[in-house]
């Protein structure tokens, strides 16, 4: 018997906004530019908002300070802060209101500035005070530490993982949105600066401003809108630390249970799966999540994003827009991976679109590692 | 010298324990009474079991390197340092730095053993490599 949720509500209308450089914006703005475009593509108005999902680094309560600022009084809100996963949890969230009466026309935004305000990551994080002492670079130095252990156990070379910028590289490249879009070799992530071993510059994403908003409805109501709806066929959530010394094996992220969890409420198996949308942060994120969501054996996720197999013409497209490393990424980026896989799911993309994909996987990571959440799109085909 | 028994946890706090025992020169972790199990951080309620009842206990000091990463850091601002996790002997995993080594010489797996640093206002746990281990 499927969950009830499957398939209960859908996502009618998706927008961008300020994506790269938005000079002269706060991360409101960006935010509500995002909804503005993404209210457009589904032909509502702002006054038909009634449910509001939203995480931000700079608003404390960040419903309330959305809300106050586009001018709406939702009936149902949520600011469940799970870092950069926030957006992709908010999914479950929404569905779950709408399929409870809560709400009708749910809201996920997101806006920041983080580019053009001081090129810096923003955020409102506490102090972990049992690592302070120790001076750790954050977030960098816990990817580090992950991609550190991942080497010594299973071999993997920062060859791979530079494999994975060059592949996201070859998708910005596609992609005339991308903010990163010149040519990048193997050896260029090699070569450049080394930050906290084994993670050089180019195997972090980038810092650029941006938003995104995404609307969804019920899918009774989502056959009455002009674009095709896609449907949210499950989304599992899952975490099991906060800081990266209580991270159980930093080989293994709580993507496992989240990935489970996702497939479970779907009803669906990673062979299903046409197009895949990682969270990557660093290149390390997208060798841990193809093995922990089951594309690859644990261990096997080196070879299996090099030589060009998750690039454009590869065996499994992952991160099509070209990723936080070469697309955009504005401090949280899961509203990002979420509106990749609707417009590759409409089939919106141009040059970096998969042939008629009619599942979407998404997962978003929160925190060091700490947070994950994995959301399973379809089109009609398969609900 | 500060009691080993559970209500000094209740007293002082278990962040508070910690640290009045470090500036002692004791390096000491709360064990739950209910499942042996020693853990870092220091809270209220064993994270192995879910009980309450806490008692403190000074470990050997003896961890190994579960992961390392160097810094870069420019010569001028200080030079390149560690940052590592050490699995400790009795089970528990923390932050800390491998001193006394060039941070690129520290390898996953190596042995080493804890001191107080008390540079700072705030003593904390560092590691050196363990010879003998």
């Amino acid at each position: 018997m499927a969950h009830e949720l499957r398939g209960s509500a859908a996502i009618v209308g998706a927008g961008l906004a300020g994506c790269g450089e938005a000079h002269g914006r706060m991360p409101l703005d960006i935010l509500a530019e995002a909804t503005h475009n993404a209210l457009d593509d589904a032909g509502l108005k702002l006054s038909d908002v009634d449910g509001l999902f939203t995480g931000s680094s700079y608003h404390f309560m960040p419903t309330l300070s959305t809300a106050e600022y586009l001018g709406i009084k939702p009936r149902f809100s949520d600011g469940s802060m799970v870092g950069g996963s926030s957006f992709v949890a908010h999914t479950l969230n929404a569905a779950s209101a709408i399929k409870n009466g809560l709400c009708e026309v749910a809201l996920i935004c997101y806006g920041s500035n983080q580019r053009t305000a001081g090129g810096k990551l923003a955020t409102m994080s506490e102090q972990q005070i049992y690592e302070a002492p120790y001076k750790p670079r954050y977030p960098i130095s816990s990817y580090a530490l992950a991609a550190a252990r991942h080497m010594h156990q299973y071999g993997t070379t920062r060859e791979q993982m530079a494999d994975v910028a060059v592949a996201a590289r070859k998708w910005a490249q596609l992609n005339p949105a991308a903010f990163a879009r010149d040519e990048l070799t193997r050896q260029d992530v090699l070569n450049s600066r080394m930050i906290s071993d084994p993670i050089s510059l180019l195997d972090c994403c980038l810092v650029t401003d941006g938003g995104g908003a995404v609307i969804m409805v019920s899918s009774e109501r989502a056959k009455d809108f002009p674009n095709k709806p896609v449907y949210l066929l499950g989304t599992g959530t899952a975490h099991w630390h906060r800081q990266i010394t209580q991270m159980p094996d930093l080989t293994t992220t709580a993507a496992l249970d989240s990935g489970k969890r996702a497939f479970a409420m779907a009803g669906l198996t990673k062979d299903d799966v046409d197009v895949v949308e990682l969270y990557d942060a660093f290149t390390i994120n997208t060798i841990l999540f193809l093995e922990d969501l089951g594309f690859c054996a644990k261990g096997e996720g080196g070879a299996f994003v090099a030589d060009g197999n998750i690039a454009p013409g590869g065996s499994l497209p992952v991160n099509t827009n070209g990723g936080g490393l070469s697309c955009v990424h504005p401090g949280m980026y899961g509203i990002f991976i979420l509106i990749e896989a609707i417009q590759q799911l409409r089939g919106e993309c141009g040059a970096r679109q998969v042939k008629n994909p009619e599942v979407a996987l998404v997962n978003g990571n929160g925190g060091v590692l700490s947070s994950q959440v994995t959301t399973i799109l379809g089109t009609e085909a398969v609900l | 010298m500060p009691s080993n028994d559970a209500s000094a946890i209740e007293q002082e706090g278990p962040d508070q324990a910690y640290r009045s025992r470090l500036k002692q020169g004791i390096f000491a972790l709360p064990k739950c009474k209910s499942c042996n199990e020693l853990h870092f951080f220091p809270r209220v309620v064993c994270p192995h079991c879910g009980e309450f009842e806490l008692e403190w206990q000074t470990v050997s000091g003896k961890g190994e390197v579960y992961s390392t990463t160097t810094i870069r850091r420019k010569p001028e601002r200080g030079g390149n340092y560690n940052v590592c996790l050490v699995t400790l002997e009795e089970g528990p995993r923390m932050m800390s730095r491998v001193e006394g080594v060039d941070s690129e010489l520290v390898e996953i797996g190596d042995q080493v053993i804890a001191s107080i640093n008390n540079d700072d206002d705030e003593p904390f746990v560092v590691f050196t490599p363990n010879k003998e281990g």
